[in-house]
Formats: C-alpha cells, structure tokens, sequence
C-alpha cells in the first residue's frame, strides 16, 4: 500500500509532539545552571532546593488531601450514577441527569469555579453553611467535577458486561443487594480504582477551580505553581514537575499492572 | 422500586444542588448590581436590571475578547484533528497486541499535570529557550515565540490533543477495515478509498473530537495566561479579571451567562453527534 509509511510517520511525528516538551522539562530538572539551555554535568541541587521550599510542600501536602478525599467521595457517588446509568434503563428525568452529568465534562473551568463560589457564597448566607471558604469549599468543587468523570468509567465498565452473572446470581437466590456485593462490585473493583485515580490526578491538577472557591491560607500546589509561574519558569519548578512526573506515571503503571493480572 | 431510589437519591441531590443551582445563581446574579460589601453585589433577583448585558455587547473589550477565545478555540481544534486524526488512525489499524499500549503513550502526558505541560512549552518557546536555541544552531532567530498567539495556538493544541484522539479512535476501530479494501479492490487510490469510504465512517468522531477541544479551549484561562502575553485577552481572562481584579462579581456572572449560551450550539452538537 502506498500509504503504508505515512500514518507510522504520522504517529512517530505526534508522540514526538506529545513527549519532547516533557522530556526536555525533565533533562532541565538535573541541569545545574540556571541557563535552562545550557546543559551540563548532572546535579540534584534543585531537588535539594524543592524540599527545602516550605510553601511549596505546605501547598502539595494540602493538595494531596483535598484529592485523596475528594476522590473517595467522587468514587462513592460516581458507582452510584454509572450504575443507574447502566443498569436502570430509561429511569424518570434520565436525559436530565445524563446532561446534568455530561456538562461538567465540557464546560469550561472559570465557568464551573464561578458558578461553585456563588453558590457557597449564597449557602453560607442562607444555610450558614459552608462557613467561609477554604479546604472544604475545594474538596467538594473537586468532587463535583470529578464525580462524571468516575461515572463514565463505572457505566462503560458495565456496559462491557456483567449483567448475565448478576442474574445468575439472583436466580441462584441472592437477593439484589447480594448480587450487588458478590458480583457486580469485584467486577467493577478495576474500574473504581481507576475512577479513583482519576478522581485523584484532576483534583491534584485543577487551578482554576481551586482558586475561585479557594480562601485566605489555603493555596493548594497548583495556585502556588501557578504564580510562581507567572514571574518565569524556575529549575524547581521543573524539578517539581518531574516529581510529579514520576509518581503519576508509577501509579499508572501500578494501576495497570494489577488489572492484567485480576484478568 | 426502593433499591434504586436509595441508589439514586444521593446522586441527584449532588447534581441539583452542585451542578444545576449554580448555573441558576449564575444567570440570577449576572442582572444584579455590584456594590461595595459582603457579598458584593445586591440581593439577587431585587430590581433585576439587564444593564451588565447592555455594557458587555456596547463594550467592543468583550465582543474582541470572545472574537479571540473563538480563533484560539478553531485554530487549536482544526490542529488537534490534522496531528490526531492520522495518529487515531495509525493506532486503530495496529494490531491489537500494540494498540492500548498507543493508546496509554497517547493518554500519559494527559496525566502528567496540565501546568507542568504549559510549563514546558514556556521552556521551549522563550526568548532564550530550546527553539529559539535550535533555531540558532541554523543560523535563524531569536525569534519572539513565547507571549504570542502562535504559543497560545501550539499550547492548546498541546493541552488538549488527547481529547481529539480518544473519540476518533473510538470510532475508527469500530471501522471495518474491508470496507477500504473494498474500495481499493474495485480501483480506487488510497486517497480516493480514504475520502469516500474511511472519512464518512469517522464523521461522528471528528465531530466529538472537535467539540471536545472546541468547547473547553473557548473558556480557557490559563494557557492564553501564561503563554499568550498581556495583549491577548480572551474570554475567559475577561471573565477571571473582572472577578479577581474588578471585583465586578454580577459583570463576572454576564460574561460567564454569555459564554454558557454560546457554547450551547457546541454542546448540542456533540449530545446529538457523538457515538
């Protein structure tokens, strides 16, 4: 075929697109000048520098708890929404709670962290609740970002099947909660640990949202990056970057190591 | 049935209250007044006024705002399809021992962090960076990249090329690939197969794909943020300095209100499109 060296070509030409940004980033990281473009000889002094940065680790520590638990709850309601997706065929108010579900998918950042703040704005001063804003008031933007993304995963893992042994079961007497428990979450085990880190990784990265429901003396990672940013990029902050680099891509890589071999 | 009410009932209490009450709230307050105070702005819904709507279509600031936001989002996405479109391709007509291996190497960066990608574009583009030191090495340059509409197109484009790829692919290995041997058997060139047989199948992807890329890019704060200069101001830098430097909080919820309903065209298009 004649076209047989053009979408290798293709695809070699977007990894290439999609990996050198990161790996020169990476390569600047162990670079003792502070000239990024100079490279030579090999040194941790920016790593050294990053762990000595208390502001920074003050921020990734907060960052790390807001999406642990952030994910956990996104993980609880997001069974619940790609399970009734699945498994509850044409429910009432179906369409709306699939569009409810899919807008956040799509809908611009500043649109969603706006619209989050004026709301607990709006509950403190009827509900007295959330009060002020800080870690909290970010948990639980996070979640209800995070939350379509989980129910995406749960829902086409569902998909993929399962129903016939949730009837076998309830034919062989379970009850559904048993069939439930038995059958239907094991099978889902991957696709919540996934969820699960995804839930994770987005409530890790966001910025903009963080910091429209954000208060005094809660800056998580990505608000603190981000203004340094704004003064020019430093090598810490590419050394940070690799850090993260390495831990998302060992989780990963972890991840998908324990689904092949729950196959 | 009750099992399923109790399985839904949370659910639906989460969307009303943190994804549907929001975007009424938003729409609510973007016609009330700013004023100094806690919260700053009068109490919804009392003597609503259209005046933030009035300012913002008399006010070229915004419609130029939204002109650029809608370049950035066109420009990126049509690149996102020309380099996403033959790697979706290439990735469906592996054999499936490689594909989701392609697939993850194509999903990775995704997870790696959305400012330490912007992050590494900075380092390549700025004035002392590795293109404009490529770029030297041939005797070109420097060249300003960094703090230009090019960066912000290539930073987009960068950002958000997985969300062009996962759709397409999606659609192209459902593709039978005897339909294009079909073709070829009968006498058409590749090209001509490609065009009238490979191109139609893909359709529905191309469409989420560019409605995936298109509609967050046009809100997009950071990226024209940190790699489009101080001259670029898009809609969603508008909408971000209006509420952190303004303090305009209902002129804010106008800009957000206005964008919502241009992109509905966008998000109606991908509901009905997509596979």
């Amino acid at each position: 075929m004649r076209r047989g060296w053009f979408l290798p070509g293709a695809l070699v030409a977007g990894y290439a697109f999609l990996y050198i940004p990161v790996a020169l980033l990476v390569a600047t990281s162990f670079n003792p000048s502070r000239l990024t473009t100079v490279l030579g000889g090999f040194s941790l002094r920016w790593y050294a520098a990053l762990f000595q940065n208390e502001r920074l680790m003050g921020a990734a520590l907060l960052s790390l708890e807001i999406a642990a638990a952030s994910a956990t709850v996104a993980t609880a309601l997001g069974l619940g929404a790609g399970y009734a997706l699945a498994r509850f065929g044409r429910f009432r108010g179906r369409g709306v709670f699939g569009l409810l579900l899919g807008a956040r998918l799509v809908l611009p950042d500043v649109l969603v962290g706006l619209s989050l703040l004026l709301l607990f704005v709006q509950m403190e001063q009827v509900l007295g609740w959330p009060a002020g804003r800080g870690a909290l008031t970010i948990g639980l933007a996070h979640v209800s970002v995070s939350l379509s993304y989980v129910a995406v995963v749960v829902e086409s893992r569902l998909r993929d099947g399962g129903i016939a042994l949730e009837e076998a079961a309830m034919d062989l007497g379970a009850s559904p909660m048993q069939a439930f428990g038995l059958v239907t979450l094991p099978l889902l085990a991957p696709a919540l640990v996934s969820g699960w880190l995804l839930a994770f990784t987005l409530s890790l990265d966001d910025l903009v949202v963080a910091t429209f429901v954000s208060g005094p003396g809660s800056s998580t990672l990505p608000m603190v990056v981000f203004s340094a940013l704004k003064l020019g990029v430093t090598p810490e902050l590419n050394a940070l970057a690799t850090c993260i680099l390495v831990v998302v891509a060992g989780a990963l890589l972890a991840v998908l190591g324990l689904q092949r071999r729950g196959r | 049935m009750s099992g399923r009410a109790l399985v839904l009932a949370p659910v639906w209490a989460w969307l009303l209250v943190f994804v549907a009450l929001p975007v009424v709230i938003v729409a609510a307050l973007s016609f009330s007044t700013s004023i100094p105070g806690v919260p700053p702005y009068t109490p919804l819904l009392q003597e609503p006024d259209a005046q933030n709507y009035a300012a913002l279509v008399a006010d070229t600031y915004y419609l130029d705002a939204m002109g650029k936001s809608l370049l950035v989002a066109g420009v990126s996405s049509a690149l996102c399809l020309l380099i996403g479109y033959p790697m979706a391709l290439a990735i469906a007509r592996a054999s499936e021992r490689w594909r989701n291996l392609l697939l993850l190497g194509v999903m990775l960066p995704f997870w790696t962090g959305f400012l330490l990608r912007v992050t590494a574009w900075i380092g390549l583009l700025r004035d002392e960076g590795w293109v404009n030191a490529a770029l030297g090495l041939v005797g070109l340059g420097p060249a300003r990249l960094l703090y230009t509409d090019f960066a912000m197109f290539v930073g987009v484009t960068y950002a958000y090329l997985p969300f062009m790829v996962l759709p397409l692919y999606a659609r192209l290995s459902k593709a039978d690939p005897a339909l294009e041997e079909a073709a070829a058997d009968l006498g058409a060139s590749p090209w001509v197969a490609f065009r009238t047989v490979t191109w139609p199948l893909s359709l529905p992807g191309v469409v989420a794909g560019l409605a995936l890329v298109f509609i967050p890019a046009v809100g997009e704060y950071v990226i024209p943020e940190l790699l489009g200069g101080p001259g670029a101001q898009t809609i969603g830098r508008a909408l971000w300095n209006e509420f952190f430097s303004n303090r305009d909080w209902p002129m804010a919820a106008a800009v957000a209100t206005a964008l919502l309903a241009a992109l509905l065209v966008p998000m109606a298009l991908l509901r009905a499109r997509a596979p």
